[in-house]
């Protein structure tokens, strides 16, 4: 990679790679981080989200490929990366035993702050982030919103440049989300590089300028939230029905004229298929009738990244492959190393 | 909030040398009051190393002392207590292999982790906390045994040198422990194997009962027993009736000198092994 490149943009990885035995956790990673901007890495669990997070954090090794953040490479010079990012993994990242006040004094200890400037450091954060009054508890009798705060307060603790969050919002009602995302809006406006992890796809498209989609340890699709609805998304068809026996077929009428595979939501009784523009509802109608399918409510909508997340990701070893991804991969099977 | 507010604070820069022994120093005893702040939370914690030794102490000095001679003479209360000042200390390896396995099954070891505090502050904050949490153990002994008629009758060196092997034993076993600790996947693995391995090691010894009166082949295991051994030597050190009959195993009869083999071989096996372990587990 470039000077340019490691100057402009506060992530930078190239071919990076974590095998475990046999298996690769991560396999063929690149990514380039603009300095100032947020990056949704977006999977399922195992996906390799939380290992990419590890190697670029220096908490894991790659087995392969390189990576700098903040212009220093994760390999080579560990200790100045850890100077300049905050992380917050899934796990609670706090001392429950602790008080918060005192959490986020210790942290700012181990940055090396003076006594003092931590303590003043840790006031002003539990304020900033409408703790103050929890400051002096315990942090186990924290709410669940409370200690997701209390945990990235802790990430912030040396106002890092560069921040991960790896599945910040995981267990938070809709309220305290909301709450978090204003927060990282915030400091992303203030100049904070933000890379983030999340299973939610909404949780992306509020958030992130850029999403990589990964999907058994390698990406699968890259770009803004709106290029990946346009490339892989364009219109859907949504059939209603009334009873859940009549999905099958209904599923199976749609694939007749649909553009691709069609997803049974089993709860909400609906089939989704992504839709051509050559695609008529009258033919969808007709495909449903022939099949016998007493459909209760047949319509078209936009593509969300939840369309584009099931066309390209492979949940029971199918997958429909687009030749618009950024790199199709056409194989389910994970390449063991030569 | 204003995003001011939240940007703002200059990290002094990282400088060679000297400073980063007293980085590595501070940054340790910021790990460690985490420790002691556990213990503020959750007193019970010392209860194996506080409670449960008095416990011992009155139990068998009152209940089974009665009945327990001492062969060659000498007192059952003096006897007991260099008994009971190691096995505690053989047992001390739960706490620090329970919060071993604690921290690295929580997040919050990723965090000190990714922090750009010295590497090896974390470990060595957490084998401070654990020693100082011993020393306040044997303290405990130490008066409970002077309380039922406990003593030193030996010299001041050689009674120096019986708190230097105390010593010495306790960083072994919490080394031993951390190294539980961080082989297993959960707390509760520790406790499980701590006392299936502990319990039966501690009481297959002279801890309690002098090892003559044991039949055949467990005579033996008790002698060869590296538990006989530590508290041979601690009885002798302090210059209490240790009971071992002139012909005993080689271990028993220079129990001082086979004691500290027994320590420094402990850790020379351990030590690599648990930094090796730890790292595998925190940035593997």
């Amino acid at each position: 990679m470039n000077q340019d490149t490691q100057t402009s943009h506060a992530v930078v990885a190239a071919g990076l790679g974590k095998r475990y035995g046999e298996q690769w956790a991560l396999h063929e990673f690149d990514l380039a981080v603009p300095t100032g901007s947020v990056l949704g890495l977006l999977g399922h669990n195992g996906a390799g989200k939380t290992t990419a997070i590890r190697i670029l954090t220096t908490l894991a090794a790659p087995t392969e490929g390189s990576a700098t953040v903040a212009g220093h490479d994760v390999v080579t010079e560990p200790a100045a990366v850890r100077d300049q990012i905050g992380l917050t993994s899934q796990a609670a990242t706090v001392d429950g035993l602790m008080s918060g006040l005192a959490n986020l004094e210790m942290i700012g200890r181990l940055y090396h702050l003076p006594r003092k400037v931590a303590q003043a450091r840790a006031q002003e954060l539990l304020a900033e982030l409408a703790l103050e009054d929890a400051g002096d508890r315990l942090v186990r009798d924290y709410s669940g919103g409370m200690r997701r705060r209390l945990d990235l307060a802790a990430s912030l603790v040396a106002s890092p440049p560069v921040l991960f969050l790896d599945e910040p919002t995981t267990g938070l009602d809709p309220e305290s989300r909301n709450e978090l995302w204003d927060l990282l809006r915030q400091l992303v406006g203030g100049g904070t590089t933000l890379i983030l992890t999340t299973q939610y796809l909404e949780e992306a498209d509020q958030l992130a300028d850029e999403v990589v989609l990964l999907d058994h340890g390698k990406i699968v699709a890259t770009g803004s939230p709106a290029q990946l609805k346009a490339r892989h998304g364009g219109e859907r068809v949504v059939v209603t029905v009334d009873a859940s026996e009549e999905l099958a077929a209904a599923a199976q009428a749609l694939e007749r004229v649909a553009a691709g595979r069609a997803e049974i939501d089993h709860e909400e009784l609906f089939v989704t298929a992504p839709a051509s523009e050559s695609t008529r509802l009258i033919e969808v109608v007709r495909a449903l009738e022939d099949g016998g399918v007493d459909a209760h409510d047949v319509r078209r909508r936009e593509a969300t990244l939840d369309d584009v997340f099931f066309s390209l990701t492979s949940p029971r070893g199918t997958r429909a492959t687009s030749p618009t991804a950024a790199t199709p991969t056409p194989t389910d099977t994970e390449e063991a190393p030569a | 909030m204003n995003a001011n507010a939240i940007a703002g604070v200059a990290l002094p820069k990282s400088s060679p040398g000297p400073a980063r022994l007293r980085w590595l120093a501070t940054d340790a005893w910021v790990l460690a009051r985490r420790q002691f702040a556990h213990i503020r939370q959750i007193p019970e914690k010392l209860f194996d190393v506080t409670l449960q030794p008095i416990m011992f102490v009155l139990l068998f000095a009152y209940v089974f002392g009665g009945v327990i001679h001492v062969p060659g003479g000498g007192d059952y209360h003096e006897y007991l207590i260099g008994g009971i000042l190691v096995q505690t200390l053989v047992f001390g390896l739960m706490g620090p292999g329970t919060s071993m396995a604690t921290d690295l099954g929580e997040g919050i070891i990723d965090r000190f982790t990714s922090l750009p505090m010295s590497r090896p502050a974390y470990l060595i904050g957490h084998l401070t906390a654990e020693f100082c949490a011993t020393v306040l153990a044997i303290t405990i002994m130490i008066i409970s045994g002077l309380i039922v008629g406990w003593g030193v009758n030996s010299t001041a060196l050689e009674a120096l040198a019986g708190f230097g092997l105390l010593l010495l034993l306790a960083i072994t076993m919490i080394w031993v422990g951390t190294l539980i600790g961080v082989l297993v996947r959960s707390a509760d693995a520790v406790q499980g194997i701590a006392f299936v391995t502990v319990f039966p090691l501690t009481f297959v010894a002279n801890t309690f009962v002098p090892v003559g009166g044991l039949p055949d082949g467990l005579r033996q295991v008790a002698e060869y027993n590296p538990v006989s051994c530590w508290a041979a030597a601690v009885r002798t050190l302090f210059g209490n009736p240790t009971a071992i009959p002139s012909g005993s195993a080689w271990p028993l009869e220079h129990s001082v000198v086979a004691g500290l083999i027994w320590c420094l071989a402990i850790l020379a096996v351990v030590i690599p092994l648990t930094v090796r372990g730890f790292r595998k587990r925190t940035t593997g």
